[in-house]
């Protein structure tokens, strides 16, 4: 009886709720846009009002000028799309070492002991200490950045990797085992879904790492990319193109933290802290 | 469940499914704390035993033996020459699968049957019988303390187990969910005709479930006692009351006569 009620006022309570929630959800990520909007507009106001002089920093609307030329002269998107692919492959590469080696010491005490050690030692280098060494060693080929994204992504995947599947909780474990679940299995219904939340930490300090490693490549030692870009404009003055780049490197993080949140969404969907995100 | 399904007779083909169980001289020790010393216990096809207890008697290292997630360091352990019986074991916590919804968590208890036809109906078979069918979709988050414990019965149940094991699994919930449990429990147990064993510090829960109550002390059973209440089982009436009586005078016996 009392069930009843409840769900016949749940039904009745429905389409303006849902209304409400929809509203919501729709102004929610707008909300987020506020503070970067405002900054631009009170950037276009001090350069169109003469406070902001052109040889310091150009207005919005020059850079997106600035834009549209490099993009009509086909520049613009052959450096996006090289720096883009750079740090696809840096990330697929270096990830999945880092992923691997997460596992294997994480789930094997042999492979822990092997290699930890020094895992844990190379941690500690900056890898951008590595640039000189990389160029003697690649010259400023493609190899470098990708050797160059590739170390800085590993270590964060690598640790979060091996911290998700120590930390899965054994009871789980013990459980499973009790129902006869085969070790591969047991892999991929309970230790992987178990350290997936760590992995996903581990992805977004690497998104990170990746695209500082790459602007610092591509304005050291690169041909061309959006980096690359950046630091052959600077040596003609050309401010414009300078703050293009830099808008384009925000951009492209964003981009690549909406694709990891909704990755996330997805993956982890029974985690009652994301639902309400 | 209603009344009359609780009270029916208990099916005439369930014994032959259950397994008898044999322990002979079961030593376990834990670095130098000897937690078991050499224990016997028979315990016949389809019975419902209850070991209880004062903590640190041994009681859920006995149970962890008995369903195999640990090895004793001397003695035997068998199901009396009955072949495939694979214990199975409900545990304190539900330890369910958080990233698996409901019904993906009781097809876990059909172990490498998950695959086969029909494994679908068989796991929403196992959850209607403990009143979640409609919770089959939701994630284990979404479901109250008691319904985990449900979904964990459910899980346990559905390969039909000859034997189980069960680690005070109504320990850590609330004295109305535990007597609802309590009741399904014992439905369950009717109808399958497993051989239970129940680990519980709850006298009133051995005396409500169990046919026979078996008291460990010091890593030995100190007392054997057969309950012949008629089921089910009325705690308030007056032999209800003597046999919680006899069982915790024993239990508390020294501390009660100083």
């Amino acid at each position: 009886m009392a069930d009843t009620a409840t769900s016949l006022q749940r039904t009745m309570q429905t389409p303006r709720s849902a209304l409400r929630l929809d509203l919501k959800r729709l102004l929610a990520p707008a909300v987020g846009w506020i503070a970067p909007l405002s900054l631009v507009v009170v950037w276009q106001a001090s350069a169109s009002l003469g406070r902001l002089p052109d040889s310091l920093l150009p207005s919005p609307l020059a850079v997106l000028a600035a834009g549209w030329r490099l993009t009509l002269s086909g520049d613009l998107p052959r450096n996006v799309e090289v720096s883009f692919l750079r740090a696809i492959a840096g990330l697929v590469v270096g990830g999945a070492i880092g992923f691997g080696f997460g596992l294997a010491n994480g789930l094997s005490r042999v492979s822990d002991r092997l290699t930890d050690t020094i895992l844990q030692m190379a941690r500690n280098i900056p890898h951008l200490a590595l640039i000189p060494l990389v160029i003697v060693w690649f010259g400023i080929d493609e190899a470098a950045k990708l050797f160059l994204v590739a170390l800085g992504v590993f270590f964060p995947i690598y640790a979060n990797t091996l911290h998700g599947v120590r930390s899965v909780d054994p009871q789980l474990v013990e459980m499973a085992k009790s129902y006869g679940m085969r070790p591969l299995e047991l892999f991929s219904r309970v230790i992987l879904p178990g350290a997936l939340p760590s992995i996903f930490v581990g992805l977004r300090y690497a998104l990170g790492i990746m695209w500082l490693t790459l602007i610092v490549a591509e304005t050291i030692a690169a041909q061309s990319g959006v980096g690359y870009m950046a630091m052959q404009a600077r040596e003609f003055l050309q401010l414009d193109v300078v703050v293009l780049a830099i808008a384009i490197y925000a951009l492209l993080g964003k981009l690549a933290d909406v694709v990891v949140r909704a990755l996330e969404r997805a993956c982890l969907a029974w985690r009652p802290a994301l639902h309400g995100d | 469940m209603s009344l009359a399904e609780a009270a029916s007779p208990r099916r005439a083909a369930a014994p032959a499914r259950a397994a008898p169980l044999r322990l002979r001289a079961i030593a376990k020790a834990f670095g130098d704390k000897r937690v078991l010393r050499g224990l016997d216990l028979d315990v016949a096809a389809g019975q419902f035993v209850a070991i209880i207890g004062r903590s640190g008697c041994g009681k859920s290292t006995l149970l962890r033996l008995i369903a195999g997630l640990d090895a004793p360091d001397a003695g035997a352990i068998d199901f009396d020459g009955t072949a495939g019986v694979a214990p199975r074991v409900m545990f304190q916590e539900p330890r369910l699968l958080p990233w698996a919804n409901v019904i993906a968590n009781v097809e876990v208890g059909l172990g490498a049957r998950r695959r086969e036809a029909g494994a679908r109906r068989r796991a929403l078979d196992a959850l209607a019988a403990v009143g979640l069918a409609e919770r089959a979709a939701d994630w284990p988050g979404a479901l109250s303390g008691g319904q985990k414990q449900r979904v964990a019965l459910a899980r346990a149940l559905v390969s039909r187990p000859r034997v189980l094991a069960l680690d005070e699994p109504l320990g850590a919930l609330d004295a109305l969910t535990r007597i609802e449990m309590q009741s399904l429990l014992e439905t369950a147990w009717r109808r399958e005709g497993f051989t239970a064993l129940l680990v519980t510090h709850d006298v009133a829960e051995a005396a409500a479930l169990a046919d026979r109550i078996v008291l460990l002390e010091d890593g030995a059973v100190a007392l054997d006692l057969d309950v012949a209440l008629p089921r089910p089982r009325l705690r308030g009436s007056p032999e209800f009351g003597r046999l919680e009586e006899t069982i915790l005078d024993r239990l508390l016996g020294p501390s009660r006569n100083a």
